[in-house]
């Protein structure tokens, strides 16, 4: 193996992508903001449908001026990975995105050679040139080499691609919790000099600067290198006037009064310290069943019967149903109806 | 601006934020590209370049507000007329339903005796005030009375050497703060129809007003603050009122909202620690030589065996085994503990808790049937049998009557964690029992609360137990207990402190 290195060195390609790393002082930034302001940044994410507060904008304001990454931490199903998504179609930029997860390597992340395609060329090789001289199998070795690591070998990985991409594009580095902490390392060159060292080809450049999001759900702390590269947001769960704003939003035939009445009781269901607090998207779901199911105002029984669309843990249910007051029949009812999906929820 | 921005880094660093130099240049760009106008931009920009983690945001707001404070236009109290400014702002915003029935604050109080405060009848009127602002919910109303509270009656003087708190503890207490819930409630159940409001009404309004009362207690925090800057500085502010990063602070004297944050912090630090207790040397990838696959894969070499394979060892099912102490000496560390505890047992399979004091007793059955962990932390303190004489910690007896009923459990493949301050009060330590249990356990890991400096000190038997464990940490703080399941990490094992002597063999 080690041989081919050496060689990679004295044939580096020269194909369209490859320069010199960048300086310190910045990378070569052709790349043309895509919000004028930060205002610009809120009504272009509310026209696809993403209500923003001023810290998510300011923030997604700087990452595109600075050309930074960015960090999003925050509790499950707080749209994390939705304002990389609204932030994409709003700069009708093209989305790629990784999913991490345990186990996550170079071969799944940055490129892969794609070896049995390689094989095939080696093996077309001999079938054609098996009458040459020593000489020319020589050359032809040299040839070859240079051939099997080029582009038409390459297979692209989402981070090469974002990389490569001539148009605007939005990279989603998803969960980047999930995998381990060396693995993170593949991450570092990518975000702070936008570039994938290829040994046998050489280092790929942005041609022009990605839009980086990376998320994660805080379930571990993440590499001091990695946070230092990025800017930090979180994002928690929304306050009461921006869930209710949302709500209208997401679900447009609701009444206000019922939006209101859904975000304050789930504003009271997160301040009970359950097991999982009803994320965001949850909080849509219980919306749209209130509306489907015809309800024009909440009670008790309304609650005890449509709560299992925002608590998935049977414990959970039942502090709630205590908590909330409802009755102790709509209790049974939860517990003998979704019993059996609440256990399965835990692992 | 580069100069402010310096400073404020220095300030971030003395709050023991860890702002690395290539942060502070990201934020000198941030600062570049968003100028000074918006103040709560520039705090957004500050925040996203600098504090990279949720835990220190609380820490990074307090550094922001005091070096970036609004400097009150506001004279120091005392001042009549701007008070009855305020006052005619309050009036005048009609939110008052108060009002209505015939007298203004602002005449309520011209008439009163200007060197009381307390308990007087404008102390009254302020706080039906506040209560109405609070009923209306109107962050604008809740600022002004806040101020006017601030002003009125927190009896700040200029240079007084005393802190914040007490200014705010006399604020609210003229507000009767304490009592406010329960006044609003009132008022509420008064203005439902028929008077009485179904039980999730009533817990819908608690909460909306808890969040209105949260919010005047800020506004009047902050309030204070202000003042107390303009009063003495910045600098000096900063450094009085600055407190320790939650990862820093120190279990054993935590308050309980530093508890309560722990608690929040520590369900996914226990996740790892379970994992990794249980984890068996995954890093020794080869087990013994499979000579069978060595002979099929030397027949792709002509039958040279040029690369050997190994057996992939078995993955065991991981046991582990926690033995908590939760005596009274270590009353705050108990609570972190039995979290944790909590924590770990509803992570994992196969865990089996104990606690004691002079007796033990097992909990797993009590942790595990309770999700709810404040719930199951009191039915641990409540029903666990862990008194046997007189209920002053005696690990000596515990671990003695732990080999003797339970002893059977611990096998080789068991990790026993230990979490106590090892202080006997002077009962005879029994220390074979370590002995023995480190014969029949594959690791056993103590973490201690104490300060390093203090083992062995007084009743302490802490070195006795530590040469039969393989390691021995100390353990006061979120940043030392992730430090520790970081090192179990590192290498499948802890590395051999010189805590610890290693495996006796035997």
């Amino acid at each position: 193996m080690g041989h081919e290195r050496e060689w990679a060195g004295a044939y580096m390609t020269d194909s369209a992508g490859v320069t010199n790393p960048p300086t310190a002082t910045g990378l070569q930034n052709n790349t043309e903001p895509i919000f004028q302001s930060i205002e610009e940044v809120s009504s272009q994410l509310a026209s696809v449908g993403y209500l923003s507060d001023e810290a998510i904008s300011s923030v997604v304001y700087l990452a595109d001026h600075l050309s930074k990454p960015v960090l999003v931490e925050g509790p499950a199903g707080t749209g994390k990975t939705e304002l990389a998504k609204s932030v994409a179609t709003a700069a009708s930029a093209k989305l790629l995105r990784l999913q991490c997860y345990e186990g996550l390597d170079e071969s799944k992340a940055l490129y892969e050679w794609n070896y049995r395609k390689q094989l095939l060329r080696i093996q077309a090789e001999r079938v054609i040139g098996s009458d040459d001289d020593a000489q020319q199998a020589d050359n032809s070795w040299f040839s070859l080499e240079g051939d099997i690591f080029s582009e038409e070998f390459l297979l692209e990985r989402p981070l090469l691609s974002a990389i490569r991409e001539s148009g605007r594009v939005v990279l989603l580095v998803d969960e980047v919790d999930r995998v381990e902490l060396e693995t993170e390392a593949l991450l570092l060159e990518v975000l702070s000099e936008y570039q994938v060292s290829i040994p046998e080809m050489g280092t790929v450049t942005a041609s022009r600067i990605p839009m980086v999001f990376l998320t994660s759900n805080g379930t571990r702390e993440l590499s001091e290198a990695l946070k230092r590269r990025c800017l930090f947001l979180y994002l928690d769960y929304p306050d009461i006037e921006r869930e209710r704003k949302i709500i209208v939003s997401r679900v447009p035939s609701i009444t206000t009064e019922l939006a209101d009445q859904i975000a304050r009781i789930v504003r009271s269901l997160r301040e009970m310290d359950l097991k999982k607090d009803p994320s965001v998207s949850e909080t849509i779901d219980w919306a749209r069943t209130l509306v489907l199911l015809g309800i024009k105002s909440i009670d008790e029984n309304v609650v005890g019967d449509t709560l299992w669309v925002l608590l998935k843990y049977r414990s959970d249910l039942e502090k709630a149903a205590k908590e909330l007051g409802i009755p102790q029949s709509g209790v049974a009812r939860i517990g003998a109806t979704h019993d059996g999906t609440a256990r399965d929820g835990k692992r | 601006m580069l100069e402010l921005l310096t400073t404020f880094v220095e300030e971030l660093r003395e709050a023991g934020l860890p702002v690395s130099a290539t942060e502070s240049i990201d934020a000198a760009n941030a600062l570049h590209q968003i100028g000074l106008e918006n103040r709560d931009v520039l705090e957004n920009a500050l925040g996203a370049t600098m504090c990279k983690s949720h835990s220190h945001w609380k820490v990074f707001k307090t550094t922001f507000e005091i070096f970036f404070a609004k400097i009150s236009e506001e004279k120091l109290p005392g001042d009549e007329e701007q008070e009855r400014s305020l006052l005619r702002d309050i009036d005048g915003s009609g939110l008052l339903r108060y009002r209505q029935s015939g007298n203004s604050l602002l005449e309520a109080n011209l008439s009163l005796d200007r060197r009381d405060n307390g308990m007087s009848p404008d102390s009254r009127d302020l706080a039906q005030a506040a209560l109405e602002a609070l009923l209306s919910g109107d962050d604008n109303l809740i600022n002004m009375v806040a101020r006017y509270a601030v002003l009125r009656f927190a009896g700040m003087e200029p240079g007084r050497p005393v802190g914040g708190t007490y200014y705010l503890y006399r604020t609210l207490r003229a507000l009767d703060y304490d009592n406010l819930a329960a006044k609003i409630m009132d008022l509420e159940r008064a203005s439902a129809p028929g008077g009485v409001l179904s039980p999730l009404q009533e817990r819908l309004a608690r909460d909306e007003h808890k969040f209105h009362i949260e919010k005047l207690r800020t506004a009047i925090e902050d309030e204070i603050r202000r003042h107390l800057i303009a009063d003495r500085g910045a600098k000096p502010l900063a450094r009085s009122i600055r407190k320790p990063l939650l990862e820093d602070v120190d279990v054993m004297h935590a308050s309980r909202e530093e508890l309560e944050g722990m608690r929040k912090a520590i369900q996914p630090l226990s996740r790892k620690l379970a994992v990794r207790l249980g984890r068996r040397d995954r890093h020794i990838r080869k087990g013994i030589l499979d000579f069978r696959a060595t002979m099929r894969q030397s027949l792709s070499t002509g039958g040279v065996p040029l690369l050997p394979k190994f057996r992939s060892p078995k993955p065991s099912k991981p046991e582990i085994v926690i033995l908590a102490d939760i005596s009274g000496s270590v009353a705050t560390f108990a609570r972190f503990t039995l979290q944790l505890l909590h924590a770990v047992a509803s992570q994992l399979k196969g865990v089996r808790s104990f606690v004691f004091i002079d007796g033990i007793d097992e909990v797993t059955d009590l942790l595990a049937g309770h999700e709810d962990i404040a719930e199951a932390v009191r039915l641990v303190s409540t029903e666990a049998d862990v008194m046997w004489v007189d209920g002053h910690s005696d690990y000596g007896h515990a671990f003695t009557v732990f080999l003797e009923r339970w002893g059977e459990s611990v096998g080789p493949r068991t990790t026993l964690l230990i979490l106590g301050d090892a202080r006997n009060n002077y009962h005879a330590p029994q220390s074979w029992v370590m002995q023995d249990l480190r014969r029949q356990a594959r690791s056993i890991f103590w973490l201690n609360p104490e300060p390093r400096s203090y083992w062995g000190t007084g009743d302490s038997a802490i070195w006795e137990y530590a040469i039969y464990c393989d390691t021995v940490v100390e353990c006061r703080s979120l940043k030392q207990l992730e430090n520790f399941v970081t090192e179990l990490a590192g290498n499948g094992r802890l590395p051999r402190g010189h805590s610890s002597t290693g495996r006796i063999a035997g």
